[in-house]
């Protein structure tokens, strides 16, 4: 004799470990020490959001002409506005601005297509536009034939913040990799020539490196020789880049295995060979986000360059605090330039945590 | 199909053979950068002469002539150029220091924070590390150095605490101490009960070992560390006096004073420095395998020890590495102390001394190899410790 | 290997060649009219001395002097470009060769016209150090500010003489040192320090920049003198000579009473030979200098005479409201003397 057995439906869930209720339980209020530090925390929000959202947003003032019109008790948005196109542009005559705004629209639109995962040729048309646009952008920032020329003096606020990273990174990119080629060298000349480079310039203070371009520099070079100061501060920069893109690069070179070096050799291919075509096309790949995360600091470390008088966006907002039209609107220039920053390194760390999760797929098993 | 031994392989150049070339090679790099390295040498030696600029160390026996803001060493207008590098050094070496080890405790308790269950927790230490770490620290160090100020009252208003303490926008002025008769009973005492404790900690661990019974340890010696002291008090008399600040003319005189300089760079600093730490923090614990909390909760014991004897032990491995790195970057970013007036290597050496002296070469080449030298004196720190903690394999 | 030991070899016969190349340096004079302009180191901010406008325009009697020298050399006061540097960098960057002439009220001492291989051609302004102070506290004279908070900008001569003065007074200071002078007027506006002290000039300019001017005063007391003036290098005395007679021709002409508005009709028509030989009607004393003939009247005519200078730069006609004082010519009670053109 066989007896069936049915089960009996399922109870719903107790009420307190579903839905909001549960989600909250679960979360916030999981146990007595839980309890206590949601509730501390909810008490420091409400101490620290009302007053800063009312000073930034709703007490703010948002338009008008002068500090006169700054009376509602909260931020003067209208000291950005009145100067946003010098924090934009620094003292790039104003209309001769048009070529920074087409330099910046013709590098996006040339990038996009390296964008897409799909793109035929990729490394071609990259390499190509890597040769092209660095002459096309310079002749449309500085000048020459065709154009005016406007000194780089004149440069200042993002557009000078941007110059100086796009240059510094795209400078210190091949000087990195020869170095960490360098380091990983079997010739114990090379590696310690390589070794001292690199360690000398991650030992030293960016200012201090600026500072010896900006006043020393000349000293080392014959008399005729004068280089621009955007220039020097260029190099300087460059130099210091280029000894942590080896760094990030050489764990990349650790990362391949050695069956790959020796499939190489086994394949006759000679040193320059074997590197360009076998081991750094997937080291490169494996250091993206590394190399991503360079260029964070580096566009950060681009503020420094109010050490040495040149007007990049941080100085630009900084001269503008102390001028006596608007002096006492410092926070807001600080909070101003911050949120620049913010917003371009926040999107670019967006940018390599999303290249991490999409490279590192093909490692995955 | 012939044997190799049978036909000799044929000869090869001199310069195909990969040992020559190397050489070659190497001679090559190290005669360019001898080249490179004598003709900057030879055009600064060629310029300095040609320019009429004195060269030369003698500088540093000079008297400088100007007042420092903040001196660890008694300092005066009349002491030399030597002695204000030894100032600014001590200065750059106190907030490395003190930004270290801030950074270090905010880092961990916020790294830790972002794995809390607590979902508001972790959000807040998300949001904590997302602001701090893509702000370049210098505009953080100008908002809190303009924060500080702004929010301290002038001197005649001071917050004061008794009769002691008071903070207003000069600094925070303390009491200082200078040694009076009980002193030396008082730090033999001190030293005794620290000893007592050494000892205790390694009784108590050796029983923990054998028996698996714990011991207190923590409410033992600070119970040792305020009891024999005390005594020693209570029989020689007090071991210090106390010289309290007093408000005279413009500012108080008398007492320690922590200058607002020092307060917003070690915050900024530290503040930003912990962004990057938490995350390595959080990292550093995700990398060890989920079933050690498994096993340690199985075993019965709490999240709090669990975390403490059993995941961080093992995260630890993961962290020192980035974590010295980042300590670097602290001390280099503690360069920028010039901005805001802090009187650091940079700030004083490389900044007032350079001007006044005109000596920008020998000037500038201390002071780099000043953080060359503590750069490679963490680095080496920090190899021996992670040395100690890296795993043994059997 | 072979493209890299090609490079290897090319680098190398470079520098050789690069080593050989440094014993022909010209002089300033012939690399200035090479470029085609003067580089000249001002301020990074300083009203009244070197400022730039919202629109980015140079302006100040600093500013003037390089344009004067430009005048001098080219004909053409436009052809100067300006570096602003910082006080920290101003020496090197001279010494370097960055910059052709130093006009960044800098204090004239015999360090630095001997050690730093520099020279001073001349002065452009006579100051000294004061004390700018808050009027609620009351003080009258700057023998009241024993233990007062400093504000001072760093890298200047100010620094030693605050020290000095201070020594020699029996009296305590805090110094509170920053690297630019914006820097110093924020500070005393926060409250950071008591007092802020530089040259006078420099004073009444930071004054200006303050929230509330009148709540402030420069003490009366001047502990030191500072001349200010532009420099060059050591070693060029052709380049030296053309700065330093800038000067005088400067003040010679305000002496003869030649201004912007009439320097060319007393060119064509003046019988005063002492104007003669100025302006390059009668004799040719631009040669000897390297320059055209009529320097002076190009200089004077595009930049004015120094009074002129001053007025709209520092004094009534500007912000700054300065007296001419120990600027005025020494015959008008001043010390500003040039030596003649003859």
């Amino acid at each position: 004799m066989s007896t069936t057995h049915h089960f009996k439906p399922s109870l719903p869930p107790p009420a307190m470990s579903v839905g909001a209720i549960g989600w909250l339980r679960a979360n916030l209020f999981s146990s007595p020490f839980n309890t206590l530090l949601t509730l501390a925390s909810i008490w420091l929000l409400w101490l620290t959001l009302p007053p800063v959202l009312n000073w930034a947003l709703f007490d703010a003032t948002w338009s008008g002409s002068s500090r006169s019109d700054c009376s509602a008790g909260g931020a003067c948005w209208v000291f950005i506005q009145s100067r946003f196109s010098q924090f934009m542009y620094g003292f790039y005559p104003a209309e001769l601005r048009w070529r920074v705004d087409l330099t910046v629209i013709l590098a996006i639109i040339g990038a996009a297509p390296l964008f897409f995962r799909a793109m035929p040729k990729k490394w071609v048309y990259g390499v190509g536009y890597l040769l092209v646009y660095p002459w096309l952008a310079f002749w449309l920032l500085y000048g020459g034939p065709g154009l005016d020329v406007v000194e780089t003096s004149q440069w200042g606020g993002l557009m000078l913040t941007l110059v100086i990273a796009v240059v510094g990174i795209a400078g210190a990119m091949p000087i990195g990799i020869l170095l960490a080629l360098g380091r990983r060298s079997e010739m114990p000349a090379i590696r310690v020539i390589c070794v001292t480079f690199i360690e000398f310039w991650r030992g030293v203070p960016l200012i201090t490196v600026l500072f010896m371009s900006s006043v020393m520099l000349p000293l080392f070079l014959p008399e005729q020789v004068s280089i621009d100061k955007l220039l020097r501060a260029l190099i300087a920069v460059t130099l210091f880049e280029a000894a942590y893109i080896a760094e990030v690069v050489r764990g990349g070179l650790q990362a391949i295995p050695k069956g790959q070096y020796e499939a190489g050799r086994a394949l006759g291919l000679g040193y320059w060979r074997l590197m360009g075509l076998v081991i750094l096309p997937q080291a490169l790949k494996l250091v993206i986000p590394g190399i991503v995360n360079t260029f964070i600091a580096l566009f950060k470390d681009t503020s420094l360059v109010i050490i040495i008088g040149l007007f990049d966006l941080f100085n630009s907002i900084h001269q503008a605090t102390v001028d006596p039209a608007w002096l006492g609107f410092s926070t807001e220039g600080y909070v101003f330039a911050a949120a620049v920053y913010w917003i371009f390194c926040f999107g670019m760390s967006r940018y390599s945590m999303h290249l991490e999760r999409r490279l590192h797929t093909g490692h995955k098993r | 199909m012939h044997t190799p031994a049978s036909s000799p392989p044929p000869r090869a150049s001199m310069l195909n053979d990969p040992k020559v070339r190397g050489l070659v090679f190497q001679v090559l790099a190290i005669a360019t950068v001898i080249a490179i390295g004598w003709y900057l040498f030879d055009n600064t030696q060629t310029n300095l002469a040609q320019r009429g600029i004195t060269s030369g160390f003698d500088f540093l026996d000079r008297s400088a002539g100007f007042g420092i803001l903040q001196a660890l060493i008694p300092y005066t207008e009349s002491d030399t150029y030597g002695r204000v590098f030894l100032v600014g050094l001590l200065n750059t070496l106190l907030v490395a220091v003190l930004g270290i080890v801030l950074a270090t405790m905010i880092g961990f308790i916020v790294g830790i924070a972002r794995l809390s269950p607590n979902w508001l927790i972790s959000r807040l230490a998300a949001i904590y590390i997302e602001i701090f770490r893509n702000i370049p620290p210098l505009l953080q160090i100008f908002f809190w150095y303009f924060a500080v100020l702004r929010a301290m009252p002038p001197p005649r208003d001071s917050h004061a605490v008794g009769d002691a303490i008071f903070l207003n926008i000069r600094g925070l002025y303390l009491p200082s101490p200078s040694a009076a008769d009980g002193f030396w009973a008082f730090v033999t005492a001190l030293a005794l009960a620290i000893l007592a404790c050494v000892v205790l900690a390694r009784w108590a661990k050796a029983r923990r070992e054998a028996t698996g019974q714990a011991f207190p340890l923590l409410a033992a010696c600070i119970a040792l560390l305020v009891v024999v002291p005390a005594a020693a008090i209570g029989l020689a008399g007090t071991p210090l006096h106390w010289s309290v600040p007093v408000l005279t003319g413009f500012n108080f005189r008398g007492g320690w004073v922590v200058i607002p300089e020092l307060v917003a760079l070690t915050v900024a600093l530290s503040i930003y420095t912990a962004a990057f730490i938490a995350e390595i923090v959080r990292s550093g614990i995700q990398a060890v395998s989920h079933g050690q909390t498994e096993a340690a909760r199985s075993l019965g014991l709490r999240p709090g020890p669990t975390l403490r004897l059993v995941i961080l032990p093992q995260a630890m491995r993961v962290i020192i590495p980035p974590l010295t790195s980042q300590y670097l970057n602290l001390v280099k970013n503690s360069s920028l102390a010039a901005a805001i007036g802090y009187p650091d290597l940079v700030s004083v050496f490389a900044g007032t001394a350079l001007n006044q002296t005109g000596q920008a070469i020998e000037t500038i080449a201390i002071t780099m190899s000043v953080y060359l030298a503590i750069s490679l004196a963490i680095s080496i720190l920090m190899n021996i410790y992670n040395k100690r903690i890296a795993l043994v394999e059997r | 290997m072979k493209p890299v030991r090609t490079a290897a070899l090319s680098i190398l016969a470079a520098t050789t060649l690069g080593l050989s190349s440094h014993a022909s340096a010209g002089t300033t004079l012939d690399a200035v009219m090479k470029k085609g302009y003067v580089q000249c180191g001002v301020s990074d901010g300083l009203p009244g001395f070197s400022f730039t406008d919202a629109q980015g325009n140079y302006k100040g009697i600093d500013v003037d002097v390089c344009r004067a020298v430009a005048a001098a050399v080219f004909g053409d006061a436009s052809k100067v470009r300006f570096t602003p540097l910082t006080a920290k960098e101003r020496f090197t960057a001279l010494q370097s060769g960055e910059v052709d002439v130093l006009s960044r009220n800098t204090t004239w001492t015999s360090s630095r016209d001997s050690g730093m291989g520099l020279h001073f051609a001349g002065v452009t302004y006579y100051d000294g150090q004061g004390f700018l102070v808050n009027k609620k506290l009351g003080v009258k004279s700057a023998k009241e500010l024993d233990g007062a908070a400093v504000c001072i900008q760093a890298g200047t001569t100010t620094e030693l003489n605050l020290a000095d003065y201070f020594r020699s007074s029996g009296m305590k200071y805090t110094p509170i040192t920053y690297d630019k002078s914006d820097e110093t007027i924020v500070a005393l506006e926060a409250g950071r320090c008591d007092v802020l002290t530089s040259d006078q000039s420099q004073l009444y300019a930071q004054r200006i920049k303050l929230a509330n001017p009148e709540d402030y005063v420069v003490l009366p007391e001047v502990i030191s003198k500072e001349p200010l003036g532009p420099l060059v290098r050591q070693g060029d005395d052709e380049w030296f000579n053309i700065v330093r007679w800038t000067l005088f021709a400067l003040l010679n002409a305000e002496e003869a009473g030649i201004s912007s508005a009439n320097v060319e009709k007393e060119a064509a028509s003046s019988t005063n030979p002492d104007v003669r030989r100025l302006l390059g009607a009668d004799g040719d004393y631009g040669k000897d200098l390297k320059v055209s003939k009529d320097w002076v009247v190009n200089m004077v005519k595009q930049v004015g005479n120094y009074g002129e200078m001053f007025e709209r730069n520092v004094g009534m006609g500007s912000e700054l409201k300065i007296a001419r004082g120990q600027n005025a010519l020494w015959n008008a009670g001043g010390l500003q003397y040039a030596p003649p053109v003859r």
